[in-house]
């Protein structure tokens, strides 16, 4: 907006004081330019030294320019010596991917039904935006505040544990409703079923009514429409939704430290818990780690939507 | 679609309704209890109504500098806004056209997008150690000279963000540029007009309602980041990271108080964007122009 009205001088008359040094159009990889330039900067190169300090050497105050595997190899120690029994690291790595598949599983279903309502039995136009939008308010505040406003309704003299009481269905506060694996998972279907709705309403939209009215005629029930009809058509988003929760999930460090009172483990936290301790290479190197595993996730994703285009 | 409500559609909406309370009930829960009486505790009753909490979160309590953090914040977040939309904007009408490496800079773009955000902030912060590094080796004496760091908030933590908002400023931008009648933009041409002129009087009006969109993404990403901003930001740390650190220490309703105030800030963001962009519509609808109609 106001970049707009830096260029454009109010009042400036057609054929005006710009017209005449701008005349030939700027040509497109100028125009890119700072866009590039941007990223170059703050995300090509940065992932070009995590790669390489991971392989670097380090004592207490500074990292050392020397090849070594070192971080890698204390990042997977005692791995070998545990076996069959898992190591630190492998164990933070299961219940992470547990969280991932849990999270996605459920906001999955949310955010599909949600969706689902909002193209195919929203009808006017006008509801279909106030009710996205309603669904996107939250999304532009902020998470920790969305995170912390759980206290009140699951500590242990929260509303929940109230009503739980007063209804005699336990006779003592329950003490895993809040800091436990189930706050952390019930945080992160709050905050992030957001990025299925999108993706997922963005694919439904496109499907043509026809279609599904064509399987009505054809004599589909309602399941048998969904199935056939609409999933298919919507997995695209289904997909696009899902890379986003996992990569969220998968590199989070936040959510399962505040939800987690600090106490969970995360593929995320260790690489904070490292950077607290300004151990740089060991930190990069479980970045490289966590970047490669969720690179993974995200191929085995991809490659689920064109088998099903090809079949 | 057929003729009356199926019985899916009253189970569909009550579904949604139970989702909108999810989102929205425990949100409400803390604004409420953010009144709470100087006596009052962290969960429900209220101990009577006041503004206590607030007053101790001004006065700054002793705890950490809120209205600094706050500053920063804002002063940040506008920055971050305004060089989201202009770099967006450059960048959408670029894709318009073909240029070298336009395919992998969108791969780039997305990237950004799904890698972790404590692994790009990591990586930032490395970058500025060896910047500081080199400049203290080898910078000359007027730069190297009681220099401590490069890092900072409109540096680094200016650059972070921006690996955050963009790939959404773009996106937008691609979405803006699929409804655009192209149409408009050769009759302009046919007219006479020049490039600049096209874009100042046909292609800059029509884009104009959704830049507020791009703007309102840049604003607020920045305003509530933390993972990004975490490892990057330098000495002073932003409002959401603040609050990050308090829920660790504070235990009065205090925190509940800067919760409501932060979201304050993002509502009365919310409510301008989209009353703005409401009125450029209207605007735009009065001349009798319904191309290119926006996004959000």
């Amino acid at each position: 907006m106001a970049a707009l009205a830096a260029e454009t001088p109010s009042g400036q008359a057609p054929g005006g004081f710009f017209a005449r040094f701008t005349a030939p159009a700027l040509p497109g990889w100028l125009q890119a330019a700072p866009l590039a330039i941007v990223f170059g900067l703050f995300f090509v190169l940065p992932l070009i030294f995590v790669t390489v300090v991971s392989f670097w050497d380090y004592n207490d105050y500074e990292i050392i320019p020397s090849f070594t595997v070192r971080s890698y190899v204390e990042t997977f120690e005692g791995c070998i010596d545990q076996f069959p029994d898992l190591c630190t690291i492998l164990q933070t790595y299961v219940s992470t991917l547990k969280f991932c598949i849990i999270v996605w599983a459920s906001t999955l279903v949310i955010g599909f039904t949600v969706a689902y309502f909002l193209a195919f039995h929203v009808r006017s136009l006008k509801w279909q935006i106030a009710l996205t939008l309603l669904c996107t308010i939250p999304f532009w505040t902020s998470n920790v505040i969305r995170m912390i406003s759980w206290i009140p309704l699951l500590g242990r003299n929260g509303l929940v544990n109230d009503a739980l009481v007063s209804l005699h269905l336990v006779r003592e506060p329950v003490g895993w409703l809040l800091y436990s694996q189930f706050s952390v998972v019930l945080a992160f279907i709050h905050l992030f079923t957001f990025f299925m709705i999108v993706p997922i309403f963005n694919s439904m939209a496109r499907i043509d009514h026809r279609l599904v009215e064509a399987a009505y005629d054809a004599g589909a029930s309602g399941w048998q429409t969904l199935w056939n009809v609409v999933i298919p058509l919507s997995k695209p988003g289904i997909v696009i939704g899902s890379i986003f929760v996992v990569t969220i999930v998968m590199g989070d460090f936040v959510t399962v430290g505040v939800m987690g009172g600090q106490q969970i483990a995360s593929a995320g936290k260790i690489i904070s818990t490292r950077l607290d301790a300004l151990q740089f290479p060991p930190a990069a190197a479980n970045a490289v780690i966590v970047l490669g595993i969720t690179l993974v996730i995200i191929n085995l994703l991809t490659r689920l939507v064109d088998i099903r285009r090809e079949l | 679609m057929r003729e009356g409500r199926p019985a899916i559609f009253y189970w569909l909406a009550l579904f949604f309704a139970a989702y909108v309370l999810f989102l929205y009930g425990p949100m409400i829960a803390i604004f409420v209890l953010s009144f709470q009486g100087p006596e009052g505790g962290l969960t429900f009753p209220l101990n009577g109504l006041s503004l206590h909490w607030f007053s101790d979160l001004i006065a700054g309590g002793g705890i950490v500098d809120i209205g600094g953090a706050f500053r920063r914040s804002l002063v940040l977040g506008l920055t971050v806004m305004l060089a989201t939309i202009v770099i967006s904007v450059l960048a959408g009408l670029a894709y318009r056209k073909k240029f070298f490496g336009q395919t992998i800079l969108f791969y780039v773009a997305v990237a950004s997008l799904i890698v972790p955000s404590i692994v790009t902030s990591l990586g930032i912060a490395l970058e500025f150690r060896f910047l500081d590094d080199a400049v203290k080796a080898y910078g000359p004496a007027w730069l190297s000279e009681g220099y401590t760091t490069a890092m900072g908030l409109f540096t680094s933590g200016l650059g972070a963000h921006l690996t955050w908002t963009l790939p959404f400023g773009l996106l937008i931008m691609f979405a803006i540029f699929n409804r655009f009648d192209k149409r408009l933009e050769e009759a302009a041409r046919d007219l006479g007009a020049t490039p600049w002129q096209t874009f100042r009087h046909v292609v800059g009006p029509i884009i104009l309602p959704s830049l507020i969109g791009i703007g309102l993404f840049g604003f607020t990403l920045s305003w509530d980041e933390i993972a990004r901003s975490s490892q990057a930001i330098g000495e002073l740390n932003t409002l959401p990271l603040e609050l990050k650190a308090l829920t660790t220490t504070v235990t009065t309703p205090e925190i509940y108080a800067l919760g409501t105030l932060t979201t304050g800030v993002s509502f009365l963001v919310i409510t301008l964007s989209l009353g703005l962009f409401t009125w450029l519509r209207a605007r735009r609808m009065r001349h009798g122009s319904n191309a290119g109609s926006g996004l959000v």
